[in-house]
C-alpha cells in the first residue's frame, strides 16, 4: 500500500534541505552561502510647521472616527514618463477598490485630495532635507525636479506622491565598512490607513502630505546586523539634525533584502530597528527556499508554459465538508472552486518562513489581490487536514488527480472575484518556476512578513507638470553647509574618546545627546565621561519609568548641574533629582532638594557617626566580617551623604575609621 | 526638416551638450563639482532657463545637473523614449449604439509634451480603447479629430466647424454624439452649439476632465464612461455637459449647454448648472432623470444646423468707478454688441451714461446680464435701471454673462436689425432664459454652519 504524503514530515524535511537555522545560530558563512544581500530605504519625517506642497499644519492628528468629510476615489493606472505601464499599477487595478479618505478641516485641505494644484514647495521643509543630504555625502543636484510617483493602492489621493531627489551617491560610514547610498529625496507622507476590508479601504488624511525624506541605500550589507547598524547610523544623522520629527512614526525604514540567485524584496514599514535582524534573515531564507521548489519545479516540467492548472466549481451540497470558513463561505453564497496544481505535491506544504509554507504565499496574493479575506482557501498539505476521506474521493472524481504528483487548493469568494482568484493563483504558481517574485512585504513584530504588492519600478515615474524646476545654487549651498552640524560618525569617536560605556552610544545618539553633554561639560567642572555615563544611563532609566513633562527640554540637564556645581553639592545627588526636574521641570532646584529631603551636612558631620554605628554593627550585625560590616554602615550613612559627599569618601573614610 | 536633437536647450545648456556631442535622450555621464551624475538626458521644457541639464537617473528620477559646475561629460548609450498609449483596435458589438466622438483636445486623452513641459492631447479610438477599455461595454465608437485645441483656444470658428461635424453625423445616423473638450471653456461651447444645433434627434454631450489622464486619479475615464453612456443610451437629445457630481467617482451630472457655468478652477466637481437643476444625473449603470421637460429623443435626422457669428462682439464687466472711455474705446473698436455684465440687479454708474447714449447711436446692441451670477435682472427698481433701459440697453432674465455672449454672437451673424436682435435675444432657444427659479436652483452652502457640516460629513462630497 502507498504511504499517505505527510505535510509536516515534509514540511521538516524541507526546513532542513534549505539548511535553515535560527538567526541566534548563524554565523557569517551561513550568510554568505545564501549569498545575503540587503539595503534599506530610511523615511524620517521633517520638523517643519507646514505641510511639503499645501500650507495645511504638519503633525495636527486626528483619530479615526474624528474626520469632517469623505469622499471616494478609483485608481487607473497610467503611462511613465516612458511610455510603459507599472506593474504595481496593473496589480492595484485588479483588486478594484473603493478607496475613501477621511478628511479633517484641521488637517487637510482641498490639496490633500487633489483638487487644488500644488503650492510651491515648503521652503523649510527643503533646506533641512538638503541639509542631511550634505551630512550623508551626496552629490546635490543642480535643479531639483518634482517627480509624480505613481501609488495606485489609495495612500495617496491624487494617485501619486511629490518627490524630488536632492542628491545622488553618498556614503555613510558603519564600524567595519562604507554603506552607500543610492539618493536621498524629499517627499509627502502618505495617507494612515484606517481599514481595508474585500474591496473597501479606508484611509485618513492627517499625515498626507508632511514633509518627509528617504535616503535609500545601495544592497551593501552582508548579515542582518549590518543591516540594523547601517539604519541606526542613518536615522542618528537625521537626528543630529534636530530639526526632524521624533516618536511612533515618525521615522519608518523600508528593507530591502535578497539571497543569491533569488529578486529583490521590499520589506515595508519596519516601525523599530531592532527588527530588522529578525526580518531580513528570514526574508533570505524564504527566497532561498522558493528557489528550491523553483528547481524541484523546473525538474518536473520542460517549461513553465507546459505547466497548467485545473479548476472547476464545486456545489456545496455534494460533501459534508464541516469546515466553519466553508459554512460560512456557504452561508454568504461564496461560490466555491478546487483547483488542481500539477505537479505541486510537495510544494504547498515547502517551507518558506519559520511557520509558513508556500501555500501561505497564495493564500496571501488571494486577499491582497482578490480581496478575498482569510481564511479564504484549504488544500491538500495542510498540518490538519480538511479535505479527507470521502469528501477527497468525490473531489478526485470531479477533478481527476493524480495524489502523488498533483495538489488541490479549494477557495471561496463572492462571484465577481473568482475570475482575478483563479488569476491570482495561476500567476503566484507560475512565478514558482522561476523563483522569487519581486514584491513588498508586511512585516510582522515576530520577524514573519506577507505579500503586500508587487513591487514598484521605476516606470511608476512621471514628471509633476504642475511644478517648476528649483535650481540649487553654489552660493545656496554653502551657506547651507556652514551651518551643517557634526558627523555621527565624529560622534562615535567622541563617545569613546570619553570612555563612555559602548551600551549608551544607541540612546544618546538616537536622542541627539552629545550637544547636551558638550554644553554642560564647556560650561561647568565635569567630565565628560561622568556626564556621558549619567545621560546614557540615569537619564535613560528616567525617560523609561517617570512622564515627561511638556515643558521639559533636555538644556534644563545643564541648569542642574550649574545649581549643583554653584551650591558646591556632589553630583550624586543629581541622580535623586532628575526624575523631579523631568516631571516639573519649572519646580526651582531647591524645591527639588526639599522634595527628596535633602539636608545639607559636612563631611565632618557625617563621619561624627561611623563611631557609633562600628558600635552598633558590633552588637546587632548579623555577620561579623569587615565588609559586611562597612557596607551597613555606609549603607545607614548614604541618604545623609548624598549630596554632602563623595560615595568613594565615604566608603574609604569608613574603612579608615574602621581598620 | 532633420531630427531636433537638442530639444528644447538652448543658451549655455546646448552649447555644453554640442561640446561634448551629447544627445537628448542620449545616456550621459557627467562629471561636476558637486560630484558624478548618471543618467538619460530629457528634453528641456522651453521656458526653463539654458542653466541646467535634465537627467532621468537609473531609478526614473528626474534631477537638472547645473551646466556651470560641469567639468567633462560623455555619451554612453542612446535610447530614444517612446510614449504611446497602448493601441488596442476598438472592438465592434453588435446591438450597441452608435457614438461618435469628436476630439479637440484638452486634458480628456492627454499625453506629456517636453517643450512646454504641460500636457498636450493625445487621441486616437485605439487610444482611448487602450485608457479605457470599459468603453467597449457601452457604445461602438468612432472617433474624429476635428481640431486640437486648448480650451482656451476654442473659438466662433471652431464652434461652427463643429456644428457642421454634428450635423454630418446625424445625417449619417449616428446614435449620440460626445465631444472630448477642455473644461475651461466647456460651457461657452455647451451654448454656442445648442444655438448652431437646434432640433436635435440624438444626445450632443460634451465632456472634458479635471485632472489630465497621465494622473491615477483622473477624472477623465469615468467622465468619459458617462459621457459615451448619455450619448449612447439616454433620452435627453439636446446639447449638454456631462461632468462629475461630487469630486468623489461616484455620479456624473448632464447640465443644460445654456445653463452650465465653471464654478471652480481645479476641483472635479467644477461644473453647476445655475438657476436651476441639471437634467439628470449619471453613473456607470443607471441614468436618473431630474427634469421631467425635456427634448426627447427622436429617429429622424432633422436637425437644423446654423453655422453663424459674428466676431464683433464683446463683453464689459463693470466695476465701480470704470470710466467711459473703456466703452467709447469699444465702441470706436466697430464692436456691433456688447454684454455688460453689471453689478445688483444690473447697474452700472451714471458716468458711463454719455458713452452709452454714443453706443446706442451708433447702432451697438447692448445687453445686461449679471455679476452676481444667480438671479434675474429686474431694471425697474432702481431709476439707474430704469435711465440705462431709456438708453437702449435691454436686459436679458437670467441668462448667465458667458452664454449671452455667445448668443450675441450667434444672433449677430444672422442679422442686424435692432428689433431683430433683440427678440431673437429674448426668445430661449433652450432655456438660456428661464421663466421661473425654482427653490432648488440657487444652492451655495455655507461651510461652518452645523446643518451643513452635518451633511458634508454624511453625503460625499
Amino acid at each position: 500500500m502507498k504511504k499517505a504524503f505527510d505535510p509536516i514530515r515534509n514540511y521538516q524535511e524541507t526546513i532542513k534541505k534549505a539548511g535553515y537555522v535560527p538567526r541566534k545560530e548563524a554565523s557569517q558563512e551561513d550568510y554568505d552561502r545564501i549569498g545575503f544581500m540587503s539595503g534599506l530605504e530610511v523615511h524620517q519625517q521633517l520638523l517643519t510647521k507646514r505641510k511639503l506642497f499645501c500650507h495645511c499644519p504638519a503633525g495636527v492628528y486626528n483619530s479615526d472616527d474624528d474626520y469632517d468629510a469623505e469622499i471616494l476615489r478609483h485608481m487607473r493606472p497610467t503611462l511613465s514618463e516612458l511610455g510603459e505601464y507599472d506593474g504595481t499599477a496593473l496589480m492595484e487595478f485588479k483588486t478594484r477598490k473603493n478607496i475613501t479618505y477621511r478628511l479633517n478641516n484641521d488637517s487637510a485641505c482641498t490639496y490633500d485630495v487633489d483638487d487644488t494644484p500644488p503650492f510651491i514647495i515648503n521652503k523649510e521643509a527643503l533646506e533641512i532635507a538638503l541639509e542631511i543630504s550634505m551630512l550623508s555625502k551626496l552629490n546635490i543636484v543642480g535643479e531639483v525636479h518634482i517627480t509624480r510617483k505613481q501609488y495606485l493602492d489609495g495612500s495617496i489621493p491624487a494617485g501619486f506622491q511629490r518627490t524630488a531627489i536632492l542628491g545622488v551617491e553618498g556614503v555613510v560610514p558603519i564600524s567595519n565598512k562604507d554603506i552607500r547610498l543610492i539618493q536621498l529625496s524629499i517627499e509627502e507622507d502618505s495617507c494612515r490607513e484606517i481599514s481595508d476590508i474585500g474591496h473597501e479601504r479606508v484611509y485618513k488624511t492627517d499625515r498626507l502630505g508632511m514633509p518627509l525624506i528617504e535616503t535609500v541605500t545601495y544592497p551593501d550589507c552582508v548579515n542582518p546586523d549590518e543591516v540594523k547598524e547601517t539604519c541606526d547610523y542613518i536615522r542618528f544623522l537625521n537626528r543630529s539634525t534636530d530639526k526632524v520629527r521624533t516618536g511612533m512614526g515618525a521615522a519608518r525604514q523600508d528593507v530591502n533584502v535578497s539571497c543569491k540567485g533569488g529578486s529583490r524584496v521590499e520589506i515595508k514599514g519596519v516601525a523599530h530597528t531592532k527588527w530588522i535582524p529578525e526580518l531580513t534573515h528570514n526574508e533570505a531564507f524564504r527566497q532561498w527556499s522558493l528557489l528550491l521548489i523553483r528547481d524541484e519545479l523546473n525538474k518536473q516540467f520542460k517549461s513553465k508554459d507546459e505547466w497548467k492548472m485545473d479548476y472547476t466549481r464545486l456545489e456545496y451540497d455534494a460533501f459534508s465538508i464541516n469546515h466553519p470558513p466553508i459554512k460560512l463561505a456557504k452561508a454568504n453564497g461564496d461560490h466555491l472552486y478546487v483547483v488542481k496544481l500539477p505537479g505541486f505535491n510537495g510544494i504547498l506544504s515547502h517551507f518558506t518562513q519559520p511557520g509558513k509554507c508556500f501555500a501561505d504565499e497564495i493564500a496571501d496574493r488571494l486577499k491582497v489581490i482578490a480581496c478575498i479575506e482569510k481564511p479564504n482557501m484549504v488544500h491538500t498539505e495542510m498540518a490538519k487536514p480538511v479535505i479527507t476521506g470521502a469528501d477527497l474521493e468525490i473531489i478526485s472524481s470531479i477533478m481527476i488527480t493524480d495524489q502523488e504528483k498533483d495538489a488541490l487548493v479549494i477557495f471561496w469568494a463572492p462571484k465577481d472575484d473568482v475570475k482575478t482568484a483563479l488569476e491570482t493563483i495561476e500567476e503566484r504558481c507560475q512565478m514558482a518556476f522561476d523563483g522569487v517574485p519581486e514584491e513588498t512585504r508586511k512585516s510582522f513584530e515576530d520577524g514573519s512578513t506577507i505579500f503586500e504588492r508587487v513591487l514598484p519600478g521605476a516606470d511608476r515615474m512621471y514628471p509633476d507638470t504642475d511644478s517648476a524646476p528649483i535650481p540649487l545654487s553654489n552660493e545656496y549651498i554653502d551657506t547651507l553647509g556652514n551651518q551643517l552640524p557634526i558627523d555621527v560618525s565624529e560622534r562615535f569617536k567622541q563617545l569613546r574618546d570619553w570612555k563612555i560605556p559602548a551600551d549608551t552610544y544607541q540612546y544618546i545618539l538616537r536622542k541627539n545627546l552629545v550637544p547636551v553633554i558638550e554644553d554642560i561639560i564647556e560650561s561647568l567642572d565635569y567630565t565628560p565621561q561622568y556626564i556621558g555615563t549619567f545621560i546614557g544611563q540615569t537619564l535613560k532609566y528616567v525617560e523609561g519609568h517617570f512622564k515627561q513633562a511638556i515643558d521639559f527640554n533636555y538644556s534644563q540637564l545643564t541648569s542642574m548641574f550649574r545649581f549643583i556645581q554653584e551650591e558646591k553639592l556632589e553630583k550624586e545627588i543629581a541622580k535623586w533629582m532628575l526624575s523631579h526636574l523631568y516631571e516639573h521641570p519649572n519646580m526651582d532646584f531647591q524645591s527639588i532638594l526639599e522634595t527628596i529631603k535633602f539636608k545639607r551636612s559636612t563631611e565632618e558631620a557625617i563621619m561624627k557617626n561611623v563611631p557609633l554605628l562600628i558600635e552598633k554593627y558590633k552588637k546587632e550585625g548579623r555577620k561579623q566580617c569587615k565588609t559586611a560590616e562597612k557596607d551597613w554602615i555606609a549603607g545607614q550613612l548614604r541618604k545623609q551623604a548624598i549630596g554632602n559627599m563623595n560615595m568613594k569618601t565615604l566608603a574609604n573614610n569608613i574603612e579608615a575609621l574602621n581598620k | 526638416m532633420s531630427e531636433d536633437l537638442f530639444q528644447g536647450y538652448k543658451g549655455e545648456a546646448l552649447d555644453l551638450l554640442k561640446k561634448y556631442h551629447v544627445r537628448v535622450w542620449g545616456h550621459a555621464v557627467i562629471n561636476t563639482t558637486r560630484g558624478k551624475f548618471e543618467g538619460t538626458v530629457l528634453p528641456r521644457s522651453e521656458n526653463d532657463d539654458d542653466k541646467h541639464i535634465v537627467l532621468k537617473i537609473i531609478t526614473g528620477y528626474n534631477v537638472g545637473v547645473d551646466v556651470s559646475t560641469v567639468q567633462d561629460m560623455k555619451e554612453a548609450g542612446y535610447k530614444k523614449a517612446n510614449y504611446a498609449i497602448p493601441e488596442k483596435e476598438f472592438p465592434y458589438t453588435e446591438n450597441l449604439p452608435h457614438v461618435k466622438l469628436f476630439g479637440t483636445g484638452g486634458t480628456i486623452a492627454s499625453r506629456l509634451d517636453y517643450r512646454t513641459g504641460a500636457v498636450i492631447p493625445a487621441f486616437s479610438p485605439g487610444e482611448l480603447y487602450g485608457a479605457v477599455p470599459e468603453l467597449a461595454d457601452i457604445c461602438n465608437l468612432d472617433t474624429e479629430k476635428v481640431f486640437a485645441v486648448f480650451s482656451e483656444n476654442m473659438g466662433p470658428k471652431q464652434y461652427m466647424s463643429l456644428a457642421k461635424a454634428i450635423g454630418k453625423e446625424i445625417e449619417n445616423g449616428i446614435d449620440g454624439i460626445v465631444i472630448g473638450h477642455g473644461t475651461d471653456t466647456l460651457h461657452h461651447t455647451g451654448a454656442a452649439l445648442t444655438f448652431m444645433c437646434q432640433n436635435l434627434p440624438v444626445p450632443v454631450i460634451l465632456v472634458g476632465s479635471q485632472r489630465s489622464s497621465d494622473r491615477p486619479s483622473s477624472d477623465a475615464a469615468l467622465n468619459l464612461m458617462h459621457a459615451m453612456k448619455a450619448a449612447a443610451e439616454s433620452d435627453i437629445a439636446e446639447v449638454q455637459v456631462c461632468m462629475f457630481g461630487p469630486t468623489s467617482d461616484e455620479y456624473g451630472l448632464l447640465h443644460k449647454g445654456t445653463r452650465v457655468r465653471k464654478m471652480h478652477s481645479s476641483y472635479r466637481s467644477t461644473f453647476r448648472t445655475i438657476g436651476d437643476t441639471p437634467l439628470a444625473m449619471i453613473s456607470r449603470t443607471k441614468i436618473t432623470p431630474i427634469k421631467k421637460i425635456y427634448n426627447k429623443r427622436r429617429s429622424d435626422k432633422n436637425v437644423v444646423i446654423k453655422p453663424y457669428f459674428e466676431d464683433k462682439v464683446t463683453m464689459l464687466y463693470y466695476y465701480p468707478g470704470m470710466s467711459a472711455d473703456i466703452l467709447d474705446s469699444m465702441v470706436d473698436l466697430g464692436y456691433k454688441g456688447i454684454i455688460i455684465i453689471g453689478t445688483g440687479l444690473g447697474h452700472v454708474n451714471k458716468e458711463l451714461y454719455p458713452a452709452i447714449e454714443r453706443a446706442q447711436k451708433k447702432g451697438v446692441h447692448m445687453f445686461m446680464t449679471l455679476q452676481t451670477i444667480w438671479g434675474y435682472v429686474q431694471m425697474f427698481v432702481y431709476d439707474t435701471g430704469r435711465d440705462m433701459m431709456a438708453k437702449g440697453i435691454i436686459p436679458l432674465g437670467n441668462m448667465l454673462p458667458e452664454v449671452a455672449f455667445i448668443k450675441l454672437g450667434w444672433v449677430l451673424g444672422q442679422t442686424n436689425d435692432h428689433e431683430e436682435v433683440k427678440a431673437m435675444m429674448l426668445e430661449p432657444i433652450n432655456d438660456e432664459i428661464t421663466e421661473r427659479e425654482p427653490y432648488n436652483g440657487y444652492l451655495v452652502y455655507q461651510g461652518g454652519v452645523p446643518e451643513v457640516e452635518e451633511f458634508i460629513k454624511k453625503v460625499h462630497k
